[in-house]
């Protein structure tokens, strides 16, 4: 990260609400999973890390709201948004699928999000940098436990294997965004807040690979990348996930939960 | 959380008289059994019936609540709810470990559940339709099924006890988080009051009935007392929960949906009307609103996830073969 | 165990450096990585532990039960192995 160019205050506030988007949807998205897991451990190990997503979400949004200074909360900015207000990434919201496809999810999230927090720790931002520290050491369980599971899964049975390079498939076009840089990303770097996404896709590639090789899974470039969702252009599911999510906020509005 | 009165085990047992005698001296002095100790078939049997029957409550139970996770109102919320139903999940899991010390294991329990051989408490079957439901199962069903829990940590065999004291130490935060739920709603705007009201009017009955039939209808309590598994009557559980529930429901405001509840100076205790038994039985066999359902969810999750542990056992088989391969270069 | 059915393993936890591991329950995992994973995930979600071993349960062996008498009742009568055997008078002080 570079030195210590100025960031404004909106283009903060993006940087922000992206990444808690991010962390708010994944972990909506693997809450979902939980009391219907293939087995009972893992019906906790899901939990754990969609309340890691969810702390840190929350982390994220309260900055945000300070930083935004117009006295909303938390809640306001995760519950009260348009669809096309949402800045998450379309990997994230991707649906579940069966379980090859959540852990594959889970792991390229995660494996994107340890460099991106290792380098945040750094942040000139004291906040970011606070938040940073504590969760790259949750993302690296989560890289673990995913990781595993990938591996597992891939030099498991022939369905196993099977689902997991439909999995690889379904994801990979998605996966370009995560890395894509633009004016907000730009900024945010030159104030040394937050690193460059595309910078990320070495130490990314790092974590994949071995994970992959011994797997015995192979990485597939898609003909065609997705994007959109940093520009609040998601999927048909995002919809669906965000009447679940604000339906009491919306049904009740003003009231206090 | 969540047991419920023992249904249809069968208790007898066909050891001599003395062995009995000296089996029964030991619980009589307070020791704890453990797995491998001598015992009768009765209470083996007993103990498995209802371990089981706690340990598949906490699985279902972990359904109606769940069925709220995406659509908590707060983040605040969301987190504590998918703490919670987590919690059930895992008290789930060290009830199934206790009841596989007696010999019967994990997946011959699930499939005794999804075949609808198994019980498991009747409340979750019963549909959650609002928020406030989470509040009224936190703060009834958890208050309930704490009232049954915390003398289970006394219970005589020592590994349900010892999971009963983990589960009773986690589950402090839940029946708190329900009261929490219940007056944040209670002290909130008229529709949300109602809301409150509406669950408390529904969830009060099923409430009462997860303690079981009546001691007088109950067939194998008294065994179950002597064998030191129960330490307290069914009714004796219920009226403590009636006694410590109706001050707290007033203290919201609310009205509890029973007109011949009130307290009795006499006795020191509520009064209150007669329990619906019909209604009762005819959940347990399979009639409630859910039952249906409930196990529909259980076995999908079973069923969709057979590819997966499948997977896990040959991927365990492959790393052992390749290790011992690698030994055997080696030497 | 059947085919087919994931295998038991015991879980003990080191609640924090400086005292010796203690058995706190069981989990189902395929091999030692997922058992572990799945010890973590289960037994230290409030910050039970610092260390965590797995063994797999089938690796136990335990003494037996009926044997209790012989292996244990032994013991009761050799009181002398204990220091309020002994008489030091009070003056002398703690020893």
């Amino acid at each position: 990260m570079g030195a210590a160019a100025t960031i404004d205050r909106d283009t903060l506030l993006t940087l922000l609400l992206r990444l808690a988007d991010d962390h708010l949807v994944l972990g909506h998205r693997l809450s979902e999973w939980c009391g219907h897991a293939p087995m009972l451990e893992e019906d906790l190990a899901m939990p754990n890390m969609a309340l890691d997503l969810i702390g840190q979400a929350r982390a994220l949004y309260t900055y945000a709201a300070d930083v935004e200074g117009k006295g909303r909360t938390e809640d306001d900015l995760a519950y009260l948004r348009l669809e096309r207000e949402y800045l998450n990434c379309l990997l994230v919201e991707r649906p579940n699928g069966d379980f090859a496809q959540t852990m594959l999810r889970q792991l390229y999230f995660a494996a994107f999000m340890e460099p991106f927090w290792k380098a945040a720790a750094s942040s000139t931002d004291a906040t970011v940098a606070g938040i940073a520290a504590k969760a790259v050491k949750e993302v690296a369980y989560h890289i673990r436990h995913a990781g595993e599971w990938v591996v597992r899964l891939g030099d498991g049975t022939e369905e196993s294997r099977r689902r997991m390079e439909d999995a690889i498939e379904e994801l990979a076009p998605y996966l370009d965004e995560i890395f894509e840089d633009d004016p907000v990303t730009v900024q945010a770097s030159a104030a040394g807040i937050a690193p460059q996404p595309s910078s990320l896709r070495p130490a990314f590639d790092r974590i994949i690979g071995p994970i992959f090789a011994e797997a015995g899974l192979t990485f597939i470039t898609p003909p065609y990348s997705q994007r959109g969702g940093r520009k609040g252009m998601h999927g048909e599911a995002m919809g669906f996930l965000l009447a679940d999510l604000q339906h009491i906020q919306r049904t009740y509005p003003g009231a206090t939960w | 959380m969540y047991s419920q009165g023992l249904i249809g085990a069968k208790t007898e047992t066909n050891e001599d008289e003395a062995f009995l005698a000296a089996f029964q001296a030991r619980i009589d002095a307070e020791e704890k059994i453990e797995p491998n100790d001598p015992m009768p078939e009765g209470y083996r049997r007993t103990l498995i019936r209802q371990i089981g029957q706690h340990a598949h409550s906490e699985i279902v139970g972990m359904l109606p609540e769940g069925n709220w996770i995406t659509r908590a109102p707060s983040l605040r919320r969301k987190a504590a709810l998918l703490a919670k139903v987590q919690d059930e999940g895992g008290h789930g899991l060290y009830l199934y470990s206790a009841a596989e010390t007696l010999g019967v294991s994990r997946e011959q329990m699930t499939e005794e559940l999804l075949a609808g051989k198994a019980k498991y408490s009747s409340i979750f079957n019963y549909p959650t339709l609002t928020w406030a439901d989470i509040g009224a199962i936190g703060w009834l069903v958890d208050g309930a099924a704490i009232m049954n829990q915390i003398p289970l940590c006394r219970c005589s065999y020592g590994p349900y006890a010892r999971a009963m004291i983990r589960v009773c130490k986690e589950e402090s935060f839940h029946q708190r988080q329900g009261y929490e739920i219940m007056m944040t709603l209670a002290q909130g705007t008229p529709g949300q009051k109602e809301m409150a009201q509406d669950a408390l009017n529904r969830w009060w009955w099923p409430s009462l009935m997860m303690f079981g039939p009546h001691d007088s209808d109950s067939q194998h309590g008294d065994q179950s007392m002597r064998w030191k598994i129960k330490r307290f009557t069914n009714d004796e559980l219920r009226q403590k929960f009636v006694d410590a529930t109706v001050p707290q429901g007033e203290y919201l405001g609310l009205t509890f949906p029973d007109p011949e509840l009130k307290w009795n100076d006499e006795r020191g205790a509520y009064d209150f009307g007669a329990i619906d038994w019909d209604e009762f039985w005819r959940v347990v066999k399979g009639g409630g609103p859910m039952n249906r359902e409930r196990l529909a969810a259980r076995r999908k999750a079973w069923d969709d996830g057979a590819w997966v542990r499948e997977a896990a056992l040959a991927h365990a088989e492959k790393r052992r073969a390749r290790r011992e391969a690698t030994k055997l270069a080696a030497e | 165990m059947a085919k087919n059915e994931i295998p038991l393993w015991e879980v003990f936890i080191r609640p924090r450096n400086g005292l010796a591991h203690k058995h706190c329950g069981s989990v189902h995992a395929a091999d030692e990585v997922m058992a572990l994973q799945a010890a973590r995930d289960v037994y230290t979600r409030r910050g039970e532990g610092v260390s965590i071993w797995v063994v797999p349960s089938a690796a136990i062996v335990a003494s037996d039960p009926l044997q209790k008498e012989e292996n244990f009742e032994p013991t009761a009568s050799k009181i002398y192995r204990h220091p309020t055997f002994y008489t030091v008078p009070d003056e002398v002080g703690h020893m």
